[in-house]
């Protein structure tokens, strides 16, 4: 866990409501992926959750979607501005669970972290397949971004105007895979989770106050006791999860 | 050279600065941060006989300045708490620490001090009277002058440490309450804790918050927790911890100023997790611009 300054080095819109932040900072203190940071706003008195997209040294991307009045504000925010963040939050994805086909699956703005997982898949010498959901055809973002990493990109649209009509689930039908990653709103884990066979790790979401474990603001209820989603998750294995 | 210390029932701390209990766990994230020996002390989560899950999620709401609160006293029983969190602390923390301690009963509140009682560690214990009293009818024991002497006096019996008696500030005559605790034999009284607050999502058109209200803190509150300072200061001789709102040095001057001899910080440690080191680190500079040598001397000096 670090605290430090990141000045924004780009800033893009990615769809109407989806950004890509590139920032310039510290980023010693993230480990793994699937971690996310918690981000300072001026005016807002509790930080904002972001997840990891990608970092290396000393660069940290978060892609994030305007739901309501801090995200508003960080879309207005320009290159050369700074933000006061809190890194290396969360325990992120374990890749060492013992797989060789692991299937990812992102819906709306869960599919960002899957984005640094599916690189460092790659990296381990692993051919991720990528299962994408969105609302329609004008939300899709990051998709060229995981076909460039070499991943197998399938996307589903709720409207059917790109891919597969319908939710992720209906796009992993018939697929091979010995392992699942996904992140996503919460009926979505729950309908992945079911939908597989095999073993997996589910990233959740909750509403925080610290974000490093401090406050009891984000407990839930897991099969191997109380857990903190900010700390002793957000990611959690399938077969703990109370649904 | 400025003075930090004050004396707390006997305690000499090295500076005012307490973290409130519930926003700072039992430490271990915080000594990750910073050394937290250096701070005065820290209260620690609220402990109850029993391990409490606490309400369901979500727990937490922004507002302007501000933050609400409804983790409902989440923690692993005051049992867990001795044979595990104190030792573990003893790695981390070499101070005496204040232990928050609520209940739902007057033996339950009782049973809490006489274990806690027994450490070594623990200089001080600090019992939230904010919970409901599930033997009177559902009403918070710290919302009656009767009921808030009957916690006071019940947990003066069993123990010879400090009890500071932590009042809610729901109440209409906080004044009349401090009273009757310091009548009752309260050797101090922390105040004040969370304002009942409640936000409603426009979307959902449903209340936020899972259990629909919960505790307002945070900067917002600042001057209405400065202001029930001030006044029990003027009705009491025993001295006080005050909170609410603190997040920087001249805050902390100023509580003291209204009539505080240490001062907590609360939810200002979740969104800067080195708040209380930075506060140290200002108060001499801030001390010196406002020509205080010590701040001893200040402590009730807006009277
Ligand atoms: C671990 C984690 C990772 C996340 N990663 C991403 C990401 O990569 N991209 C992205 O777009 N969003 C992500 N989110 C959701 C993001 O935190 C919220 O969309 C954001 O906080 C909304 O802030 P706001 O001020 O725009 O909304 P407002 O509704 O105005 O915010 C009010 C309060 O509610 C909180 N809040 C609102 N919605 C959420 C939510 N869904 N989850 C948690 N807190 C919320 C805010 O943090 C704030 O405290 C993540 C959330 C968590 C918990
Ligand atoms: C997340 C959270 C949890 C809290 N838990 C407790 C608790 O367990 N016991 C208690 O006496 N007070 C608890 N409080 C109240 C604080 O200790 C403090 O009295 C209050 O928040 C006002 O101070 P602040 O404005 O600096 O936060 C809690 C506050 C917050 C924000
Ligand atoms: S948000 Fe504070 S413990 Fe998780």
């Amino acid at each position: 866990m670090k605290q430090s300054i990141f000045e924004i080095i780009r800033h893009e819109r990615l769809t109407e409501t989806v950004f890509r932040m590139v920032l310039k900072g510290d980023t010693s203190d993230i480990t793994a992926t699937g971690q996310f940071v918690n981000v300072q706003l001026s005016g807002k008195f509790l930080r904002r959750p972001i997840s990891v997209c990608d970092w290396d040294q000393d660069t940290l991307t978060l892609v994030y979607k305007v739901v309501g009045s801090g995200t508003e504000q960080m879309s207005r925010m320009q290159a050369g501005e700074k933000l006061d963040i809190l890194t290396g939050l969360g325990n992120g994805y374990n890749l060492e669970a013992g797989f060789e086909k692991p299937l990812l699956i992102g819906g709306g703005v869960g599919v960002p972290p899957l984005y640094a997982l599916c690189k460092a898949l790659v990296k381990k010498g692993l051919t991720p397949v990528a299962v994408l959901g969105f609302n329609k055809k004008e939300e899709i973002f990051l998709k060229e971004d995981f076909e460039k990493l070499g991943a197998e990109v399938i996307v589903a649209t709720a409207d059917g105007s790109y891919g597969v009509k319908g939710f992720v689930t209906d796009a992993m039908k018939g697929l091979e895979y010995d392992y699942f990653f996904t992140c996503g709103p919460e009926p979505m884990l729950k309908a992945v989770s079911a939908a597989s066979e095999c073993s997996g790790q589910l990233s959740f979401e909750e509403r925080m106050a610290c974000g490093f474990g401090a406050c009891m603001g984000c407990s839930c209820k897991t099969k191997y006791g109380n857990k903190r989603i900010c700390k002793d998750g957000p990611v959690l294995v399938k077969e703990e999860v109370v649904w | 050279m400025v003075n930090l210390k004050v004396d707390l029932c006997g305690l000499t701390l090295d500076n005012p600065l307490i973290p409130a209990s519930g926003c700072f766990g039992y430490g271990k994230e915080f000594a990750r941060w910073y050394d937290i020996n250096m701070l005065g002390s820290f209260s620690f989560k609220g402990t109850t006989l029993e391990p409490r899950f606490g309400n369901p999620t979500p727990r937490i709401a922004e507002c302007a300045e501000g933050m609400l609160n409804a983790v409902g006293l989440q923690n692993p029983g005051v049992e867990h708490v001795i044979a595990h969190e104190l030792p573990e602390m003893k790695e981390y923390f070499h101070k005496p620490v204040v232990a928050n301690i609520s209940g739902f009963s007057l033996e339950e509140y009782v049973r809490c001090c006489e274990l806690l009682d027994a450490q070594e560690q623990v200089g001080i214990l600090e019992v939230n009277i904010s919970c409901p009293n599930v033997h009177g009818g559902g009403m918070a024991f710290g919302t009656s002058a009767k009921s808030a002497a009957e916690v006071t006096e019940a947990v003066k019996k069993v123990t010879k440490k400090p009890v500071f008696i932590k009042l809610s500030p729901n109440v209409t005559n906080i004044v009349e309450i401090a009273k009757a605790c310091e009548d009752a034999g309260a050797d101090g009284l922390s105040l004040i804790n969370t304002l009942l607050g409640m936000r409603i999502d426009l979307n959902r058109r449903k209340p936020i918050l899972a259990n629909k209200m919960g505790g307002f803190s945070g900067p917002a509150i600042f001057p209405v927790a400065l202001r029930m300072v001030y006044q029990v200061y003027e009705a009491v001789k025993i001295p006080l911890m005050g909170m609410g709102g603190v997040q920087t040095a001249r805050d902390v001057i100023e509580m003291m100023l209204a009539g505080a001899t240490a001062v907590q910080i609360g939810a200002a440690n979740l969104v800067n997790p080195c708040v209380c080191k930075e506060i140290i680190e200002q108060l001499p500079a801030e001390m010196e611009k406002l020509g205080i040598r010590s701040l001893k001397d200040i402590i009730g000096g807006a009277h």
